[in-house]
């Protein structure tokens, strides 16, 4: 999407009242604007970005780190990476993926960001304070003093499904299930997401067509069916893709 | 709908048990004189003693309303729906929130059912929608530097308001939105705002020619509350933030702003 494009729906997000801004890609730093982009954003509302850290270069950074302090608005970095070492991310990531990410995660903190940590649950459940206290201590001890780890469930589409397994039969959202389900704690039911070919209903489902909701935000303001397998994923961990929304576990 | 109408109102939030603040709140209030007193719920969690707070807001005829936590009580649920998602913000609330049910009467647990989940007012020419976290959701966080204020306006013109107050946060802060519409977070008694100061904060409202809201600082006893919280076996860590000013859980909610401010 283009600077130019990418603000006109920025306008028109302000007439929708629209309460904050997610920017995800592909790699939204190998955007050539992408500064430019969150330094106007930050003028209008809060703004996160989703990102795999290897392109966090000094100097972006630190022209982030200025367009935040001058707004009110927090500006929220989300670094993926999927194991606190070289062996857990890597295979899943790429090779030398780990050691990139960490030297993004780096130069944030040096910046005077707090950036949160996504991990994809690749591991079981029972192993999540386990992973989480890992990866916290790691964290700690390059510097980062007040770490930040966000665990996402795992989405049973594309590569996955090929890597582990698909939904099962059972796991679909039905409409008994919807019965006194606060609706609410779904993305869908009150976020939308922008591409270069339309507005889809959540970042899960770009590629689903049945997901594109129209040409403008305005046309796809409206309520949308959970009919994709995915949706059984939100459904039980609530809205995964925002900052802080997903139970890590109950016991401590 | 905006049957009564004031002139000059104080609003608390987020009592959480702290009666010392309370009493010392509403002294403050006494002296400086308003037409009424609200409240926006959360009137139990990290202090000690729950019942002693409900003869204080009864006795100044405050008008309260239902947060979450009250929900949750008079309810009779199993958590406090505070929308913490951290694990170690969850094993606090669940301390925070088993000793606060265990040591609430039930009369007060009916109580805080009956409590409306929202108020209106009218002040002076303004028309003020009063709700715990937001008018759309009872456990949202309206945090400073997580709304736009584009959103807070089109909150403001969907719920017939031209004032919007909440609280749920636990930190005061307020915006002037176009249109003379504004949004105000009352700020919290239960606890200091995070900022390394012992003072809790309510605030209060006026319209006189044009409308103001003044956060004010309340000093109290806080040595007293942290040596009763000591008694009762509440965690050290809340009573760390009684003695320092500084949050020690709940922090990953906060968004980056509001956590930087904090010291952990």
């Amino acid at each position: 999407m283009s600077k130019e494009q990418v603000f006109k729906l920025l306008q028109e997000s302000m007439e929708l009242g629209v309460k904050e801004y997610y920017f995800t890609g592909g790699e939204p730093f190998m955007h050539p604007s992408i500064v430019e982009i969150l330094e106007y954003t930050l003028e209008l509302g809060p703004a996160t970005v989703l990102t795999n850290g290897t392109l966090c270069k000094k100097e972006v950074v630190r022209k982030l780190a200025l367009a935040e302090e001058r707004s009110v608005y927090s500006l929220e970095i989300r670094i993926s990476i999927d194991g606190y070492s070289p062996v857990m991310n890597d295979p899943i990531r790429g090779k030398g993926t780990f050691e990139k990410a960490m030297s993004g995660v780096q130069l944030l903190v040096d910046a005077g960001f707090l950036p949160i940590i996504t991990m994809v649950q690749t591991w079981e459940e029972d192993e999540n304070v386990l992973v989480y206290e890992n990866f916290m201590s790691v964290l700690r001890n390059m510097g980062y003093k007040r770490p930040r780890i966000k665990i996402i469930p795992t989405l049973r589409i594309g590569a996955e499904a090929q890597r582990n397994r698909g939904y099962l039969n059972y796991e679909m959202v039905t409409a008994e299930m919807l019965e006194n389900f606060d609706i609410s704690q779904l993305i869908c039911s009150h976020s939308r997401i922008a591409t270069s070919n339309g507005i889809y209903v959540c970042p899960i489902l770009i590629e689903a067509p049945l997901a594109r909701m129209g040409e403008t935000l305005t046309e796809a303001d409206q309520a949308y069916p959970l009919a994709h397998r995915a949706c059984y994923t939100c459904y039980m961990g609530g809205a995964i893709c925002k900052n802080m929304s997903v139970e890590v576990s109950n016991v401590f | 709908m905006f049957s009564e109408v004031y002139d000059r109102i104080a609003v608390i939030g987020g009592i959480y048990s702290n009666h010392l603040a309370l009493e010392a709140t509403l002294k403050d209030v006494r002296r400086r004189g308003v037409d009424a007193v609200f409240c926006l719920g959360d009137l139990g969690a990290f202090g000690p003693n729950p019942d002693k707070i409900f003869p204080l807001l009864i006795d100044a005829k405050v008008q309260v309303m239902q947060g979450n936590y009250d929900n949750s009580i008079g309810k009779g649920l199993t958590d406090c729906q505070c929308g913490y998602t951290d694990p170690r913000d969850n094993y606090f609330a669940k301390i925070s929130y088993d000793y606060t049910f265990q040591n609430t009467s039930s009369q007060w647990k009916i109580w805080m059912k009956t409590l409306p989940e929202s108020i209106r007012i009218q002040l002076g020419d303004y028309r003020i929608l009063m709700s715990h976290g937001s008018p759309r959701q009872m456990n949202e966080f309206l945090w400073e530097s997580t709304s736009s204020t584009h959103f807070l306006e089109r909150m403001a013109r969907e719920y017939e308001a031209d004032i919007l107050l909440t609280t749920h946060t636990g930190i005061h802060w307020q915006r002037s939105l176009p249109g003379d519409r504004h949004f105000v977070n009352v700020g919290a008694i239960g606890r200091p705002a995070n900022n390394g100061r012992t003072e809790v904060w309510y605030t209060i409202l006026e319209s006189r020619n044009s409308f103001s809201a003044q956060h004010i600082p309340i000093t109290y006893d806080h040595e007293s509350l942290a040596a009763e919280m000591q008694a009762e076996e509440l965690p050290r860590e809340f009573i760390e933030t009684i003695r320092h000013g500084w949050w020690t859980t709940c922090l990953e909610i906060l968004p980056s702003k509001e956590r930087k401010k904090g010291r952990f």
